[in-house]
């Protein structure tokens, strides 16, 4: 069974900054719900308060990194992008300033709403030059993403996980490099976030009805291993992406641009927020509600197959899921 | 070459105004009015006030070497027209990255920069752009979308006090970035923090590019306002040297000094008055006007019209 873990990021990230004097912890007014309270507590000299804030804490970090500090950014990825966005293009997009942006509670896992759930940030940080994207999907990529962060030399966005959080992981986050958790010939699925988590509750149930599934975790979304999908990509029945995101602009549209730069001629399903708001309710609703969950993407590989693929949701929700210690070995074979 | 204190500071506001103009009128146009308020402010600053090191870039201005990004070690930033970065050496912000022309003349009139650079100004390929970009002279960041410029000094004054650096922070900024929030947000982390290694001179002309702020969106009683945020303040005749040099005496332990200079947008061009309050960027209809104008102003300045003619 898959062990969940209180509050991953809190741990880490008081070990990973008080081995680095110039690592600096900004916060705006979200230190606790960031999970940097006890750090804040315990390590005064290296947190900076900015308050309710935001282009002036963008802004004040380029000027940190300037000096040679290395600031984490920590609020809700939401108010990281949308209201300073003049601010991250200006002040640390444009100087690729050693700016690390750390957003929790992305897209629906939030139950905040429209004010609260960051649905478009991919989309957007794809857009600027400069920009490092990074998307955690378990408790050992929140535990190991802040070394590869800070080995960025230029902003960094990285999507984090609070709270409770399932490792699925046995290998740590890897810089700009897909993981394979299963291996097959039918359809590829590439997912990423807690949305990879939904994804292997569809795993068992596929394997019993003979459909080859070959999937891919994505934990860095720009720069991206195109090679790495080109590779199992080619001679699928279907590619099918599922991601914690609008559409348009994140993972789904970014497997499309190279599938047809490629020429690969491969039916494409893009699973994620279609072109819609969400609103405020549980993250297992909204999964539900919004097609982010087992069931759909049953459904669009089914679709791409041209099979109906009789899984009922009892079935998928049964799944006990356990740790994935397969992603080398099976990289290796 | 003319270095710091080698020339009266009264002499290098008239020559930031008589250098602004000349460019103007051989270019059909310019920030005329930028000069007018700005000129005894930055007089003062690159004269007195700063403590920089010799210039690291050359006095010729170089050709633009691409946007900064992690596979461009070539990209560089104007910072090297206010010497090296140094732990007793101060640095200058200017928020206002219009003023460009304005600050491409004072780094010649102060000798940091070649007596012909304005000759780069607004060339394709160079970067000595129109509106200051990070490369261009002087320029240290990215400042044209108005307002950040003093939140990126603010940190760099964070970090420069956490690193017990000497040199202090200086920023040049407009009184219309006051419309913006950030310029808020920022006094009240400046005052919350403490820190009291950054000087601000605020040129307040009092215009924006719709014309007067009174007309547009009036600030009210800006000392009192800024004042109200914890920082010190002084509201001084922006055109009065000693003011200057009392305000900028007057810190207090703590705290962050902000120097309001009140400024005239036509201090030494009078003729400008005719125009106002359309003052932002100067252009000509017709060739009478520009003539008028240019002996008008030339006639001010004491400049014989013939240099005008003379590139």
């Amino acid at each position: 069974m898959v062990e969940i873990v209180n509050r991953p990021y809190a741990k880490a990230f008081e070990t990973f900054a008080t081995a680095r004097p110039e690592v600096l912890c900004l916060s705006a007014d979200l230190t606790s719900s960031c999970e940097i309270d006890g750090f804040r507590d315990r390590h005064p000299d290296q947190f900076l308060s900015l308050g309710m804030a935001e282009q002036n804490m963008l802004s004040f970090a380029g000027g940190l990194a300037m000096q040679g500090f290395r600031p984490f950014l920590h609020t809700f990825s939401v108010f990281l992008y949308r209201r300073p966005y003049d601010q991250l293009i200006n002040s640390i997009a444009y100087s690729n300033r050693k700016v690390r942006l750390m957003g929790f509670l992305p897209g629906i896992t939030t139950p905040g709403g429209i004010t609260h759930q960051a649905i478009e940030d991919i989309s957007v940080m794809r857009a600027i030059p400069n920009m490092t994207i990074l998307e955690c999907g378990d408790a050992t990529e929140v535990e190991t993403v802040l070394e590869v962060a800070d080995s960025i030399d230029g902003p960094v966005y990285v999507r984090v996980l609070r709270g409770e959080v399932p490792r699925l992981f046995s290998t740590p986050f890897e810089f700009n490099k897909l993981r394979t958790l299963s291996e097959g010939d039918d359809v590829l699925v590439v997912t990423s976030g807690v949305c990879t988590e939904e994804a292997l509750r569809a795993a068992e149930p596929l394997k019993n009805r003979g459909i080859g599934i070959h999937h891919l975790h994505v934990s860095t979304l720009k720069p991206f291993d195109r090679d790495g999908l080109i590779r199992v990509a080619r001679g699928k029945k279907g590619v099918v992406t599922l991601e914690n995101h609008t559409i348009n602009g994140g993972l789904g549209s970014l497997v499309a641009e190279i599938l047809a730069e490629e020429g690969l001629g491969v039916k494409l399903r893009r699973l994620g927020l279609q072109d819609t708001f969400a609103h405020g309710a549980s993250k297992p609703y909204l999964m539900k509600k919004y097609g982010l969950d087992a069931s759909a993407l049953v459904a669009a590989i089914g679709d791409v197959l041209g099979k109906t693929l009789d899984i009922p949701d009892a079935e998928l929700e049964a799944v006990r899921l356990d740790t994935v210690h397969s992603a080398q070995k099976a990289e290796a074979l | 070459m003319t270095l710091s204190n080698q020339q009266k500071t009264e002499d290098v506001a008239a020559g930031i105004r008589k250098r602004v103009f000349l460019h103007t009128m051989r270019n059909n146009g310019g920030y005329l009015s930028q000069a007018c308020s700005a000129a005894e402010s930055l007089a003062f600053l690159y004269n007195e006030a700063l403590k920089l090191g010799e210039p690291t870039l050359p006095k010729v201005p170089l050709p633009f070497s691409g946007v900064p990004s992690a596979s461009n070690p070539d990209a560089f930033t104007g910072a090297g027209y206010h010497g090296p970065f140094a732990p007793e050496y101060d640095r200058f912000i200017i928020s206002p990255a219009h003023y460009a022309l304005v600050i491409y003349s004072a780094l010649i009139q102060m000798g940091r920069m070649d007596e012909h650079a304005l000759d780069h100004f607004n060339r394709d390929g160079g970067s000595v752009e129109m509106i200051g970009a990070e490369h261009s002279p002087g320029m240290e960041v990215t400042t044209g979308s108005l307002a950040q410029g003093l939140s990126m000094a603010s940190g760099i004054a964070w970090a420069r006090k956490r690193k017990d650096e000497q040199g202090l922070v200086w920023v040049y900024m407009s009184d219309g970035e006051f419309q913006e929030g950030q310029t808020w947000e920022c006094l009240a982390a400046m005052a919350y923090h403490g820190i009291d290694n950054i000087r601000v001179v605020v040129d307040v002309n009092r215009q924006q590019c719709d014309g007067a702020m009174s007309s547009v969106l009036d600030l009210g009683d800006l000392p009192a306002r800024v004042s109200s945020f914890g920082v010190t303040c002084r509201s001084i005749d922006g055109h009065d040297l000693d003011a200057f040099r009392k305000a900028a005496d007057s810190t207090e332990a703590g705290k962050p000094l902000i120097i309001l200079a009140n400024t005239s947008p036509y201090q030494g061009m009078e003729f400008l008055k005719k125009r106002f309050p359309r003052l932002h960027y100067v252009r000509f209809k017709s060739a009478e006007e520009r003539q008028e104008m240019q002996s008008a102003i030339a006639a001010e300045l004491r400049i014989d019209e013939a240099e005008i003619a003379r590139i």
